[in-house]
């Protein structure tokens, strides 16, 4: 009979920080995962919280210090319930995992980064690759964007960082990719070759192929003037990312960096090769591609089990404490039809208006409701039905699974996920 | 601004922009004004079926005898926006049989070839039909692109001429000694190509006569020069999924009722539809009664429809007309026949001639009805060719060729864009530079999106009606800004972020009406997209006073 202490369904970014932080309570920990991980199609920055809920919040501009404007906070949100504490010790766990990966934990302040489409975003966490592009460095900037890859448009996004009165003069190039790639290549194309240094055909029509870095420092050399640094999208490498950014560093002699882009993010998909590392050293187990689709209580009505699909066969999975982070909409963590949302692995109670026209706004950024599904925690993060009793004393849960909060307005997703994770697993730890 | 002109035309649906090509291959003088897009009234609102006539072959053999002659044509002279999928009318076992006899007799009387079928081999043909199919007839019924027809009638008639200008709102009717001798105009953007936060201006534009092709909104166009139009303008919800379930035209054989067909369009199918009248064309609600109706009762004849995946809803408004005093309450009652108001017989108001009713199937006859009225008025004796012309893209074009090699794209995206551009594919896809993929769920092209832009100028709504782009799964959450990018730099990047918003806002408009399941977790996906990611709904950009960046953090300086 398979039996962990602790088992985890999901194995995104709240799950594994719900693994890890249980592992290194002393407990033994398995994830039951089924697609691929959302950091796919998540930017790899790690926010805090970037804006109040309120839709005010625009005009009052990103906060400085997250942890200053907590208490602002509704009572159901996710970090009222955790607290500031668990929130810090969230972050200070995610710092030791990715040690010198990522960069931010010197200060509470926000950082400001470019996005890929212009604007800019206010962040705790930001990717090695991405601090020399901090909006707060009175640094000069060269944007350069590939002709092929179509979702960076570098001129655009320098015109528009300028709308917004950064503190430097900032261009954009569009320049052509060395080594011809087809129009339709993939992202993973031109992140290989860099990764690998392969040889392509330099821009300038020389003979002799040459190293695809090198190739692309000589594409890029030429549009420099005085700018003090030069911003890609983020596709410089993927193994070898850190030697990639520090070729083109001396090659071009300024600073480089990463663009956060959308899917797929390829800083999002480094940080998952971490995370995965991490659970290996902390001896969590990790079961992927099947999903759960029930659970077995005990006589008790004590969970006892959650029930994997394989092939048609309900394998049960048993533990003592249970932790639910299997994300929002998004995620597939929650369930919709015309009627109502549900969580369909516990069938936990969830809050959604009757009517569904009410789960939206008609303003495609205005206040939505479906923004906020989710089961709806105790101060000990179990979901709780109706009655607001818990649904079950051994099942918690983490991460957009959660109601009660609008991640993508605060930009708080990920932080939510490190801290609800984080609470979740070390919590479940000491129940054992 | 003051300009002069034979014939103005008022409406860029199928009709005023048949009407525009008629005349302009006539020779004659004209200038087209539209309030939004083409397409923006009913045109860009409709199912996309091609009629048969098959529908209207028991209740209105005359209707159903001009479709069959016009979808002929259609098939003809506008290849590259057709596509022949066939039709059925499906009888379930609880139908009446004695309708399903009507309509064979109808359909023989009105010369639309029928063929009848065995419950078995109609779920043959068209699998996910209902086990309770008792029999069905096949109809030539098809699909066909309006917003592409459209906008070929609009590029042959500039080809002939004609001037074209949409976002250009009329104002005002111009009557002088009890005759109507031309239009005053809004420009939204200047005059031509539309172009965002450009100022406006306004035009008069002096006319022989006006042609009110506006459909629903011939009424208010009529009250501008003091004319009674009573027209009856009727909604109709359209529910789009995310796949064909289908791949003939499904029509629910029995007399009329509401959510009785399925049309396959492009990579979509479109459940329709209702009718409720409706006192202002542009301002009525969208229910979402609407949409359960369309899903619950079409899901009796296709049932896999109850779980499966709805990208958007949309509305159209009908722009019915009957003869004052006709007095017929149901709107699903009135007649779906086109009447021509001749105003200086009806109204003793010369200058001006309405046309409402009708549908789009027979928009070209229509025209050419109201062309030749117009041309008796003007003295103009040269004949209608619209019939026998192709449109273009689709002259000389017979063979879809494999673009992979000679574009670079992979075989399915290069058939697909040349489905879409017909015989102008060569032109639009032998541009420079490399032509990557901008719309993924359409396959749509940076060279297709280049020459939409071209054509309309900034407005990517009008880009989207052009490519298909934004218009598949995902609802332009891949690739709004994409598209938006490609107007930078020939557009500054605060017009780029003003088409973009527009087009995103737009694309919510719709998709608000399928948000559940599936859709609503794509919803949710392209929310934090734009919203998490790229920032777009908090952008420091659109504030008035600037951050202070020193505040934030600069880096770990120790």
């Amino acid at each position: 009979m398979m039996h962990d202490d602790i088992v985890v369904v999901g194995g995104g970014l709240a799950g594994t920080t719900a693994a890890i932080a249980a592992a290194r309570e002393g407990a033994s920990v398995r994830i039951l995962t089924h697609k691929e991980s959302t950091l796919r199609s998540a930017s790899g920055l790690i926010d805090v919280l970037g804006y109040l809920p309120d839709t005010e919040s625009a005009t009052r501009g990103p906060l400085q210090n997250p942890y200053g404007h907590l208490d602002a906070l509704p009572d159901d949100h996710p970090y009222s319930i955790v607290g500031e504490a668990k929130i810090r010790d969230a972050f200070e766990l995610f710092d030791t995992l990715t040690g010198d990966q990522y960069l931010g934990g010197h200060t509470d302040a926000n950082a400001l980064l470019p996005t890929f489409g212009g604007s800019m975003k206010p962040t705790a966490r930001y990717p090695a690759s991405t601090a020399p592009g901090l909006l707060s460095r009175p640094v000069d900037t060269l944007l350069v964007g590939f002709d092929r890859l179509v979702d960076f448009d570098a001129p655009a996004a320098a015109d528009h960082l300028e709308h917004a009165d950064v503190p430097f003069d900032v261009r954009g190039v569009t320049v052509e990719f060395p080594g011809g790639f087809r129009a339709d290549a993939k992202l993973t194309r031109y992140v290989n070759a860099l990764d690998r240094n392969e040889d392509v055909d330099p821009p300038n029509q020389a003979a002799e192929a040459i190293p695809a870095r090198e190739a692309l420092a000589t594409a890029v050399e030429p549009h420099l003037e005085n700018e003090g640094r030069v911003g890609f999208p983020a596709m410089l490498g993927d193994d070898h990312a850190a030697a990639v950014r520090s070729d083109l560093e001396t090659l071009l002699g300024v600073d480089v960096f990463e663009v956060p882009m959308g899917p797929p993010s390829i800083p999002g998909l480094r940080l998952q090769d971490t995370l995965d590392s991490a659970l290996r050293d902390n001896g969590v187990r990790v079961e992927s591609g099947n999903p759960v689709v029930g659970y077995e209580t005990d006589a008790r009505g004590v969970l006892d089990a959650v029930l994997v699909d394989r092939n048609g066969n309900h394998r049960p999975y048993h533990a003592d404490q249970f932790i639910l982070a299997t994300g929002g909409l998004v995620g597939k963590g929650l369930e919709t039809n015309r009627e109502t949302a549900r969580e369909p692995v516990f069938d936990c109670h969830v809050d959604n208006p009757p009517a569904r026209y009410e789960w939206f706004s008609m303003e495609a950024f205005g206040d939505h409701e479906f923004a906020r599904f989710g089961v709806h925690p105790d101060d000990h993060l179990r979901p709780v039905d109706e009655t607001l009793e818990p649904e079950f004393d051994n099942l918690r849960a983490a991460g957009a699974v959660l109601g009660g909060y609008d991640f993508a307005a605060e930009k708080s997703g990920s932080g939510v996920s490190l801290a609800t994770g984080y609470a979740a697993g070390t919590a479940a730890a000491r129940d054992l | 601004m003051e300009s002069r002109t034979s014939v103005v035309v008022v409406g860029g649906g199928a009709t005023g922009t048949g009407v525009a090509r008629d005349l302009a291959m006539r020779g004659v003088d004209v200038t087209l004004v539209e309030q939004g897009n083409l397409t923006h009234g009913t045109t860009g609102r409709m199912h996309g079926l091609l009629h048969s006539g098959g529908r209207y072959a028991v209740s209105d053999p005359a209707s159903a005898t001009e479709c069959i002659e016009e979808n002929r044509i259609l098939r003809d002279i506008a290849s590259h926006c057709v596509e022949m999928t066939g039709g059925q009318f499906v009888q379930l076992d609880r139908d009446p049989d004695d309708y399903f006899e009507d309509k064979l007799d109808g359909l023989e009387d009105c010369g639309i070839p029928a063929e009848v079928l065995s419950g078995e081999d109609a779920r043959a043909e068209e699998p996910y039909l209902t086990r309770d199919v008792k029999r069905a007839i096949r109809v030539p019924d098809g699909a066909v692109d309006p917003f592409r027809l459209c906008v070929a009638n609009a590029a042959s008639a500039q080809e002939h001429g004609a001037r074209i200008e949409t976002h250009a709102e009329v104002t005002d009717v111009i009557v002088e000694s009890g005759a109507v001798v031309g239009v005053e105009v809004r420009h939204e953007s200047g005059a031509g190509k539309h172009t965002h936060n450009t100022a406006s201006s306004t035009e008069t534009i002096h006319a022989d006569h006006v042609v009110n092709a506006t459909g629903a909104w011939a009424g208010q166009l009529g009250d501008m020069a003091d004319l009674d139009i009573a027209v009856r303008p009727s909604k109709g919800v359209m529910v789009i999924m995310n796949v064909r379930q289908v791949d003939t035209v499904i029509n629910r054989c029995r007399p009329k009722g509401d959510a009785d067909i399925i049309v396959p369009h492009e990579t979509t199918a479109i459940l329709g539809t209702t009718d409720v009248e409706v006192d202002d064309p542009e301002d009525y609600p969208e229910e979402g009664w609407e949409v359960d109706l369309m899903i619950d009762e079409l899901s009796e004849l296709v049932p896999i429809l109850a779980d499966a995946r709805t990208i958007r809803s949309f509305w159209g408004v009908r722009p019915l007309y009957e003869p004052p005093g006709t007095g017929t309450t149901d709107p699903t009652d009135i007649t779906r026949d086109y009447f021509l108001l001749d105003h200086s017989h009806r109204d003793e108001r010369p200058g001006m001639t309405t046309i409402v009713g009708g549908k789009f199937t027979t928009y070209r006859m229509m025209a050419e009805e109201i062309s030749d009225h117009v041309c008796g008025k003007l003295g103009v004796t040269a004949t209608c060719h619209t019939a026998d012309v192709p449109l273009p893209g689709s002259d000389d074009f017979s063979v879809l060729r494999d673009y992979m090699d000679e574009f670079g794209l992979r075989s399915p995206i290069g058939r697909r864009s040349v489905q879409r551009l017909g015989s102008r594919a060569d032109d639009v896809l032998k541009g420079a530079g490399p032509n990557p993929v901008l719309c993924e769920c359409e396959g749509v092209t940076r060279a297709e999106v280049r020459d939409a832009i071209d054509q309309s100028g900034t407005d990517l709504n009008a880009v989207r009606i052009r490519t298909r782009a934004s218009m598949g799964n995902c609802q332009g959450g891949f690739c709004c800004h994409r598209l938006a990018n490609e107007l930078h730099p020939q557009h500054d990047e605060a017009t780029t972020r003003s088409a973009l918003d527009e087009l995103f806002q737009e694309r919510w408009k719709g998709e608000r009406h399928a948000l559940w399941g599936e859709q609503l977790s794509q919803a949710a996906l392209n929310y934090q997209l734009h919203a998490t990611t790229m920032n777009r709904d908090r952008d420091p950009a659109e504030r008035e006073q600037s951050i202070d960046f020193a505040q934030f953090d600069a880096g770990d300086t120790t």
